[in-house]
């Protein structure tokens, strides 16, 4: 079974009937007014509709203020608004628990081996995974689900990953090293690794996961919070507004000798209009749809806070390695020393690099091929020794023992400083003309690798680094978001500031080690800035930690996936890029519905005022500028379409407001312009057909 | 209008504008204890003052600290001001033998004027003594003016600070506002007033002979009238620049002895803006980014503008009623046409109008004319200039430090829209930001709301309603505006002289003063210690001519909104009842 989670269209909603059933039943379960409380102003909607269904009943039995089914029609809509915003709630929980519950299924009851001694081949009881604690040292053997989240500390296996990443391809895992963190849930395929727990059960990844998707850990983010904070007093302010023009009305009707005082049922309607319902209504979907955003683009945020942090990230650190180039550099030329054929060199450098399994070795061989026709010796063909690549000696290699046309032959090639230490130590020269086109090499952004033949210097292959396609474009984009970006790279300045220059960041860090990342995310952060990065490793995790906003890589390190604040499950580092547009289009769906919802208010005065002190002062019909056929009407059309307006919402709401990269002030203007404007605009319209289907119905 | 009402509307905003960049920049210098070329004269009163009262000029305080001293020193003013008015009787220079104030009366105006509010429910030169004019009244004219700079200067350094915990010496500031902006301003303004005549002595007031006889109300035969003087033009000067607006005279700026000549109207009315328009230069210059001052300048010229338009077009417009009696409102060389009543004729619609904007913008309350008789489009104006929370230009510190308030929530807002964590001056604006800012947004509508609900509900409020109807409506609404705003204008038509509208009214220019001072620098407390946000490419600048719309929007939604349905059961149906 491959789970939904990675596999949904991304470009749809994603919705199916069930689920639409299921937020259906969950909204009307929201109506408990202790769900209710914690969004001030729908809750006050809901006591509106509690009053005025009172005030209904109240009605039926002949001693009403207004007629039954003018008092009955309001409470009923007002009954929707809230039934509304719970759906629209409801349903952004709705996709969540649907793919919680295929989650689920993989975190069914495991067994697990617990080995008495850390060690392969000691003995073992089988518990169940609760019973397992964070240290305990367990087997997990071919076929096995793996119970809990751990650390391989012995044995190499292959493992199904899917139950996680959707990905069916399986990955290796093994101790030591960048692939030694292993994921409860997922399944071992061949061979046997031995894991110490590093989560207690029901804390593990799957079971966060599973949490985050829910939504039942899901705790207001402080963005959130502050807009709630201006949204609750604006809904007090308007509640004194209708309150107190009760006293005002009865003022009024007393000064003039005739009219009745506004009715209560006309008193919440005009609250509930002004009150910004649209965006209180909307508010938690829209927090629930981010983070369900990054869920879909395979991104699992442990907080909300985190999405929010990453749409005000100002500094991108990205390795240079798998993000801004292939992931493998290519050989593209041979340079021969003065006096060497070009076919020696290259028949050189085949040599040494046939045992090369690296993406690097493996081109230099088609290098060859192709270009000098040298074929692909088969290593067995030749009687060789090869030396493999060490950090000690930063070189590789082969020893091909004497034959009848040559004596033996030592060849290796490595880094043009350490191929020259290596052949000084021999006693051989370091021709200057090599030294120069490792410069020139080096300026350009490429790797040198220099080929040596005993004590003789042969030339120099030429490895490029190919950057991606597209990246320098999307480097522009982000840059005009306000975002700098930063190479991290353990190239040499040269070779950095040449690939720099063509993928078109804005700085370079050369000769990265580990602490040089964190130094610079502190330095940034001094400074003020927001710093996101990606990392893998156990050396990243100190940096992860640092970062504002840090991805994790999912085939990472345990360290480096509990450092970070956001795992990416398919492992690809320009993510990032994305995860910051959706940052970004949180904050803009909740600044757009807060603007929008807010300049509403204007028609529904329009419509509302009139039509309330219509029988005190008549004149007043001027303000009645959309022409509502009767007072009643006019009250109603604001009502439903204050109602209908969060259902019309709710897909922007989900989907969120597209992120454009253009300037801050140019999206201002936008967002104004549609929301601000459009805002003001559209109720006119909508309230006046409203009214106009109303008197079709004759309803009125 | 004619062309001469437009040539002296252009004329003071030209002047008014010259003005701001050197006159800020001067308070800018008064602020952060720069060398001013006042130094050799006043340096030494300053530092005399800082070693009597024991302050040392160079410990700064936190938010809370400053709080505190402002409201111990505001308590203890008010406390003064009571006692004089209460004990007057027994107090020299009180030549027409003054009682005591009655205790309501005396609470309403201590807090009035402490508050910076000026609310007079009391005929000056019927109620009060020169002695407590001068001593109670103007001092307080000087230190509540000098306490809305002060505070305002604490609230900027919030604004232009990073990491650090101290706002400034609230002390310093009080003082040296009163001695180096307000003194010497008004010094020069009083002498100026005075050249034109308007009286400034100690004798009592006296009789004149009448060209005709008259009868009063009981048949008694009048043959001589009591001309009123006293020690105006030193009251006048600061109850103008200190946005104070408190008059001398009962009928204010109107009566000949406080603005005898068209110069004299012309140095007042520019007296209302002046240092609150300059203060919005202080501003930028102490963020050290003048653009952000411009911009919210250019705020509140756009504002008061289209509202000044409003009221002129309407009140030139003049009064359907009297048309249809064949009444010729047109204006011609011979009149100024339009609606001229409660207007004096020497200064016409265009001044009295300019005034009436001026001084409802400025929360400076003070008249040249009688808002109850504007056109009910008239009166709206001054309503909605208030209802707007005094932010355009509004009181002397008080006005730009609640516009902040708004720069804040339109910043907020305005950040969300391009998607990325508001920020202002290299602040993030964040959750207890909005906090405070929604708690000040909120408070004044309530306080207005409540309190006019109040009244029209209760006996004691509508008894004294002289024009009962929309009309009264609109007056209790104007009472509870003005003084829950720390205006202090008046629409007059009720008798705000009764314990009922002088406790609810000082309560209301209680909270409207200091409800709405301590959240404030709670919110400048904060952004002072937020780290420094850089601006980026990201970031949405705030002094383009789109951040300016944006934040007129605001303003006049937040400010409209609130107040539209009040609006309509007064100002707007009296219009069209009259239309």
């Amino acid at each position: 079974m491959k789970p939904q989670i990675s596999h949904q269209n991304k470009e749809t909603l994603g919705f199916n009937g069930k689920m639409f059933r299921r937020a259906l039943i969950d909204s009307l379960a929201k109506l408990s007014p202790r769900s209710m409380v914690r969004n001030p102003v729908m809750f006050v909607v809901e006591a509106g509709s509690v009053l005025t269904t009172a005030l209904w009943i109240q009605a039926l039995s002949g001693s009403g203020e207004a007629p039954p089914w003018f008092i009955g029609t309001v409470s009923l809509w007002l009954w929707f608004t809230v039934l509304f915003a719970n759906f629209s709630e409801a349903l952004a929980e709705g996709r969540g628990k649907a793919q919680a519950d295929a989650l689920k299924k993989a975190r069914q009851e495991i067994k697990a081996k617990r080995l008495h001694e850390p060690s392969f081949g000691s003995s073992y009881e089988v518990v169940a995974s609760a019973m397992l604690r964070k240290g305990d040292v367990f087997l997990v053997e071919a076929g096995d689900v793996i119970a809990i989240d751990g650390e391989v500390v012995e044995g190499v296996a292959s493992v199904d990953e899917s139950a996680i990443t959707g990905e069916s391809a399986p990955v290796i895992r093994e101790s030591g090293g960048d692939r030694s963190a292993v994921t409860g849930g997922t399944r071992v395929l061949s061979d046997w690794l031995v894991v110490r727990a590093s989560a207690e059960p029901g804390g593990g990844f799957l079971d966060r996961m599973i949490h985050l998707i829910e939504g039942a850990k899901r705790q207001k983010t402080p963005n959130e919070i502050a807009l709630n904070i201006l949204l609750a007093a604006f809904t007090i302010i308007f509640l004194v507004v209708c309150v107190t023009l009760l006293p005002f009305s009865l003022y009024s009707v007393s000064t003039a000798g005739h009219g009745t005082p506004v009715t209560v049922t006309v008193l919440v309607a005009l609250l509930v209009c002004l009150i910004p319902t649209t965006i209180g209504g909307l508010l938690s979907a829209i927090g629930i749809a981010g983070m369900d955003r990054m869920i879909r683009h395979n991104v699992i945020a442990t907080s909300g806070r985190a999405i929010e942090a990453a749409g005000d990230v100002d500094v991108l650190l990205l390795d240079k390695t798998g993000t801004i180039t292939l992931g493998n550099r290519m050989a593209t030329e041979f340079t021969p020393a003065p006096g060497i054929a070009k076919e020696r060199l290259a028949d050189a450098a085949q040599l040494a690099s046939l045992a090369d399994e690296t993406p690097e070795g493996r081109s230099i061989v088609v290098l060859a091929k192709e270009k000098y026709g040298l074929r692909g010796r088969e290593v067995h063909e030749i009687a060789a020794h090869f030396i493999p690549f060490s950090a000690q000696t930063r070189m590789s290699g082969v020893d091909i023992q004497p034959d009848s046309s040559n004596g033996k032959r030592i060849i290796r090639k490595g880094a043009a400083d350490a191929m020259k230490a290596y052949i000084e130590q021999q006693g051989g020269k370091f021709p200057s003309a090599i030294q120069q086109t490792v410069q020139d090499i080096s300026r350009v952004g490429a790797t040198p690798l220099v080929v040596v033949e005993n004590k003789e210097v042969l030339g120099v292959i030429h490895l490029k680094d190919i950057v991606k396609g597209g990246i320098k474009e999307r480097f522009v984009h982000l840059r005009k978001m306000g975002i700098k970006t930063v190479m991290i790279t353990g190239d040499n300045p040269l070779t950095a500031t040449a690939i720099a220059a063509e993928a078109g960041v804005d700085d370079f860090l050369a000769e990265a080690k580990p602490e040089d990342k964190l130094k610079l995310i502190r330095e940034y952060q001094k400074g003020g800035r927001l710093v996101a990065m990606t990392g893998d490793g156990t050396n990243d995790a100190p940096a992860l930690a640092q970062a504002d906003v840090a991805v994790a890589m999912n085939t990472g390190t345990q360290s480096a996936r509990e450092a970070a604040n956001m795992i990416d499950l398919d492992s690809n580092p320009t993510k990032l890029m994305e995860i910051v547009e959706i940052g970004k289009q949180l904050l803009m769906t909740r600044g757009t519905l807060t603007t929008f919802s807010i300049a509403n208010d204007v028609a529904k005065y329009f419509a509302i005022i009139p039509a309330a002190f219509a029988t005190t002062y008549p004149v007043l019909n001027a303000l009645n500028i959309m022409k509502l056929a009767t007072p009643e009407s006019a009250i109603l059309s604001a009502v439903i379409f204050n109602a209908l307006i969060i259902v019309a919402l709710i897909p922007l709401a989900l989907k969120g407001v597209k992120y454009r990269a253009v300037s801050a002030v140019e999206l201002l203007r936008r967002h104004l312009l549609i929301y601000g404007v459009g805002g003001v605009i559209a109720p006119f319209i909508g309230i006046k057909i409203i009214d106009m289907i109303l008197v079709a119905l004759r309803l009125i | 209008m004619t062309a001469n009402g437009i040539f002296q509307i252009v004329f003071y905003f030209a002047v008014l504008i010259l003005l701001v960049k050197p006159l800020g920049t001067f308070m800018a210098h008064v602020f952060q204890r720069e060398k001013t070329l006042l130094d050799p004269v006043l340096g030494p009163v300053e530092h005399f003052i800082y070693r009597l009262a024991r302050i040392n000029p160079n410990e700064e305080y936190n938010w809370k600290e400053n709080a505190l001293a402002m409201l111990l020193f505001n308590f203890a003013g008010l406390l003064v001001v009571y006692v004089l008015q209460r004990f007057q009787q027994f107090l020299p220079l009180n030549p027409q033998r003054m009682s005591a104030v009655s205790s309501d009366s005396a609470f309403n105006t201590a807090v009035s004027f402490a508050s910076n509010t000026n609310w007079q429910g009391y005929g000056g030169e019927t109620t009060m003594s020169y002695f407590t004019q001068m001593v109670g009244l103007t001092v307080q004219n000087f230190v509540s003016a000098a306490t809305g700079l002060a505070l305002l200067a604490l609230i900027i350094r919030g604004f232009a600070r990073h990491s650090m915990k101290t706002l400034g010496n609230f002390w310093v500031d009080l003082t040296r506002s009163a001695l180096y902006i307000l003194l010497p301003l008004s010094f020069l303004l009083a002498l100026t007033l005075v050249s034109q005549g308007v009286v400034q002595t100690f004798s009592p007031s006296f009789s004149v002979p009448l060209l005709q006889s008259t009868i009063d109300i009981n048949g008694a035969k009048v043959t001589e009238q009591q001309i009123a003087v006293g020690p105006a033009a030193s009251q006048i000067a600061i109850k103008q620049l200190g946005t104070n607006g408190g008059g001398f005279f009962n009928v204010n700026s109107s009566h000949p002895f406080e603005n005898p000549t068209p110069l004299s109207d012309f140095l007042e009315v520019l007296s209302i803006l002046l240092i609150a328009a300059a203060l919005c230069y202080t501003y930028g210059y102490m963020v050290k980014d003048t653009r952000q001052g411009w911009a919210i300048l250019a705020v509140m010229m756009i504002i008061f503008f289209g509202l000044l338009s409003i009221s002129l077009w309407s009140e030139q417009h003049g009064n359907p009623a009297f048309t249809s009696l064949g009444i010729d409102q047109t204006s011609s060389s011979l009149q100024p046409g339009g609606n001229m009543e409660g207007k004096e004729v020497r200064f016409g619609i265009p001044n009295s109008v300019l005034w009436e904007t001026a001084t409802t913008a400025a929360s400076n309350g003070s008249v040249n004319s009688m808002h109850d008789s504007y056109t009910p489009l008239g009166g709206l104006v001054a309503l909605v200039m208030m209802h707007l929370g005094e932010v355009i230009f509004g009181g002397v510190g008080s006005g730009l430090y609640g516009m902040l308030v708004f720069v804040v929530v339109a910043v907020f807002v305005a950040g969300l829209l391009v998607g990325r964590t508001p920020e202002y001056l290299g602040h993030k604006i964040e959750t207890y930001e909005m906090k405070m800012a929604s708690l000040l947004i909120l408070i004044m509508p309530i306080t207005v709301l409540v309190f006019t609900a109040i009244a029209v509900m209760t006996d004691a409020g509508r008894s004294t309603i002289f024009n009962p109807g929309v009309h009264g409506f609109s007056e209790v609404l104007y009472l509870f505006t003005s003084q829950s705003n720390n205006n202090g204008s008046a629409f007059a038509g009720i008798g705000a002289n009764t314990p009922f509208y002088n406790v609810t009214g000082g309560i209301a220019m209680i909270i409207g003063r200091y409800w709405l001072a301590v959240p404030t620098l709670a919110l400048a407390g904060s952004l002072a210690q937020k780290k420094f946000v850089p601006p980026g490419e990201g970031t949405l600048p705030t002094h383009t001519p789109l951040f300016i719309f944006w934040l007129i929007a605001v303003v006049v939604i937040v400010g409209a909104l609130n107040f539209l349905p009040a609006l309509a059961l007064g100002p707007i149906v009296e219009h069209l009842m009259m239309h």
